[in-house]
């Protein structure tokens, strides 16, 4: 199967390595993957700070390079949210429906059209999962505490088809990390202080690695735990899945 | 725009405080789980409950007309405020006819957003609120900061001294039980001397011509039984088309508000009692403008039950006075800015955009949605600070260039890599005030790619 990956901005430049092990998985998998260059940004950045209309070049540029492509897949739910939702502001061509309905999360993709049900990786550690929220919220990537419905994650789902994990569910198992883009900077007191808070729920709980499906959490998290020196570590979803040790 | 901002700061300084705010809050929204997930319709109520509001608001000018065309019949006087002060001259007329000097209310989030207290006061009435949590800000002179728990944001003992100088109670005193009764003894002798009574309104009930009041103190039915005027204050948003709506919603209020599968009392009133006197004030103040607003109007669903704020990470870390407007949290943040739009133009930015709001939300506002749909408003009227304007211009002609990107993004890692750490951390770097930056890669994911491709 012919995939697209996109590989989110902040992954590009500061954590290549997840992109390396979604890559990695996807072609273990039995995918084609294929990164098309001169990828950028899905413009959330501008979008979420109120200047989507600084964003729809990027919108363009993202539509031009991944429309020919039946799946595009990217280790963010929060880009693949951001694609889906707001790109409502530019035509609806055939392109960018096509791209609106196309651009899947990593665990979506690997449940919902492979329909993977084992994985060969194995990971050794007490692992605390933290739901992203647009993933959980916004693609509905697992069933929110806030809802009276079933309790599901895809991302759990995933988690325990590794050897040799250990899960363990926060006391609040779904409150926000705080990153929430620009916020992080616009309110670092408050943003910061659910950080903190995030990371003591998991350290009470005896997880030694924190993971999530956004390495934007965790890139805030990790932030705040580097520099209080604590031992518990951050790891993104793909890692795990793909048998990447800390 | 950086005023939510400031005020979370100073909130969070006392870190142990706002670690107690936080769990109060999040008690408050565990308890609203268990409730709401006992029943198992629970969702179903919320997508019935967002019908009847679609189709109160669509047809609000037939509804609203029906209702007091009702009220009327039923020996009601209705009256109709386009804004806050029209609302006030009314209250204040109804008490001069009567010369009613003493007033009693219950609790009533138009009255505050009308600053109704403020308008009485200072033409000689005296008011009283006499929901125990507003009592208690009243005295203190604060505004609330929660709608269904005004004063939330203070500790027993800070009630106990509270209390200890305004109704002399032995000083030191903050046993719950012993303060609740010294309130009540002293609310009672003002219920007794009330000219008037003033409650909210939860429903009013097109069909019937009714309003419905629901609290958990009984205290809007003490007032109005005692008084021999009662003034129910309404917003336009309030009706329900028949009273058969009501069970969905009383059923949905209470559990998202506290968790109680109903509020104690849920007080029926719909004609004056004999030899008394009844009005309902209908007031507009913005709502039809936000009516008018097609990505907004779904916020005037909203039957003020709180749960956005228990359940919003930033609101239970901040407080309700950060917001600096009667309605905080969430639903303040899409309301206040069809208000005054530079003014509030910090609020839908107090936000993770984390959604919270939007699946505890009773009526199913999709608050989180127009949050960021009120951010494209405030940029586009040119309410963001210009650093922040010009960064995104900037970030979105880079982002859209993979040669600009491409180099930006070297340039950026190589400065993380070999600059001092003086010239990465200082106080333009908001972010790193309490964080590291990440550790920047020899080679982003692009450039491993491309030499994996060459190889």
């Amino acid at each position: 199967m012919k995939v697209g990956l996109f590989i989110p901005c902040y992954i590009d430049q500061f954590y290549p390595q997840v992109g390396i092990a979604t890559l990695e998985l996807l072609e273990k998998l039995g995918c084609q993957v294929v990164y098309p260059t001169g990828q950028t940004c899905c413009g959330q950045p501008m979008a979420n700070s109120g200047c989507e209309r600084d964003a729809v070049a990027a919108y363009h540029h993202f539509v031009q390079l991944f429309h020919a492509f039946d799946h595009v897949v990217t280790p963010s739910g929060s880009c693949a949210y951001h694609v889906r939702n707001h790109y409502d502001i530019v035509e609806q061509t055939e392109e960018v429906k096509k791209i609106r309905d196309n651009v899947l999360d990593l665990s979506e993709f690997l449940l919902d059209i492979l329909k993977v049900e084992s994985l060969d990786s194995r990971f050794p550690y007490k692992v605390g999962l933290h739901q992203s929220c647009h993933g959980l919220r916004g693609l509905r990537l697992g069933q929110g505490s806030e809802r009276a419905l079933e309790k599901s994650s895809k991302l759990d789902t995933l988690l325990r088809m590794v050897d040799g994990i250990e899960l363990v569910e926060p006391s609040r198992p779904d409150e926000c990390c705080g990153f929430g883009g620009t916020f992080a900077i616009n309110e670092p007191a408050i943003s910061v202080k659910m950080g903190k808070d995030r990371i003591a729920d998991h350290e009470n709980k005896g997880v030694e690695v924190v993971t999530a499906g956004d390495m934007s959490c965790l890139m805030h998290l990790e932030g705040i735990i580097r520099r209080q020196k604590k031992k518990i570590k951050v790891k993104h979803i793909a890692e795990i899945l793909n048998g990447t040790q800390p | 725009m950086k005023e939510h901002a400031q005020k979370a700061a100073e909130f969070i300084r006392n870190e142990s405080r706002t670690d107690w705010h936080d769990e109060a809050l999040w008690f408050v929204r565990s308890k609203r789980d268990k409730a709401s997930h006992s029943i198992g319709e629970w969702e179903q109520l919320r997508e019935l409950a967002s019908q009847v509001k679609d189709n109160v608001l669509s047809n609000l000018d037939g509804y609203l007309e029906q209702f007091e065309a009702n009220a009327r019949r039923n020996g009601v006087q209705v009256h109709w405020a386009a804004d806050a002060e029209e609302h006030n001259r009314i209250v204040y007329g109804i008490l001069e006819k009567h010369q009613a000097r003493n007033l009693v209310k219950s609790k009533s989030m138009l009255t505050e957003e009308c600053h109704l207290n403020e308008y009485l006061i200072k033409r000689g009435i005296e008011v009283v609120d006499t929901d125990l949590g507003e009592r208690i800000i009243q005295l203190k002179e604060e505004p609330p900061s929660h709608i269904v728990m005004p004063a939330i944001h203070l500790k027993k003992e800070e009630v106990g001294e509270l209390f200890h100088e305004k109704l002399h109670t032995e000083k030191g005193a903050s046993d719950p039980k012993y303060l609740t009764e010294a309130a009540r003894q002293h609310l009672r002798q003002k219920f007794l001397a009330a000219g008037a009574a003033i409650t909210g309104v939860n429903f009013a009930i097109a069909e019937t011509g009714g309003v419905v009041v629901c609290t958990n103190e009984g205290n809007a039915d003490m007032g109005v039984h005692l008084a021999p005027v009662q003034i129910h204050c309404m917003g336009i948003e309030k009706i329900l088309p028949k009273a058969e709506h009501l069970g969905i919603f009383t059923r949905l209020l209470a559990r998202s508000a506290t968790g109680q599968p109903i509020t104690i009392y849920t007080s029926h009133y719909h004609r004056p009692k004999a030899g008394g006197e009844m009005h309902i004030v209908i007031v507009d103040n913005g709502r039809t403008a936000q009516l008018g607003r097609a990505a907004f109007r779904n916020s005037l669903k909203c039957i003020r039950c709180g749960a956005c704020m228990n359940t919003c990470p930033i609101y239970r870390r901040s407080g309700g006075h950060s917001y600096g407007y009667t309605i905080p949290g969430p639903i303040g943040s899409i309301l206040t800015p069809g208000i005054d739009l530079k003014k509030y133009s910090g609020l839908p930015f107090a936000s993770t955009l984390c959604g919270s709001c939007s699946d505890v939300c009773p009526v199913k506002i999709d608050i989180h949605e127009q949050l960021y749909r009120w951010r494209q408003i405030i940029a586009e009227e040119g309410h963001l600070p210009t650093d922040k304007r010009q960064s995104m211009k900037w970030a979105g002609r880079v982002l859209s260039k993979p040669a600009w990107y491409n180099v930006i993004g070297k340039l950026t890692r190589w400065a993380m890599m070999r600059l001092p750490r003086p010239f990465l951390y200082n106080r333009l770097n908001e972010w790193g005030k309490d964080r590291e930056l990440p550790e920047p890669p020899k080679e982003s994911f692009g450039e491993w790619y491309r030499k994996r491709e060459k190889s």
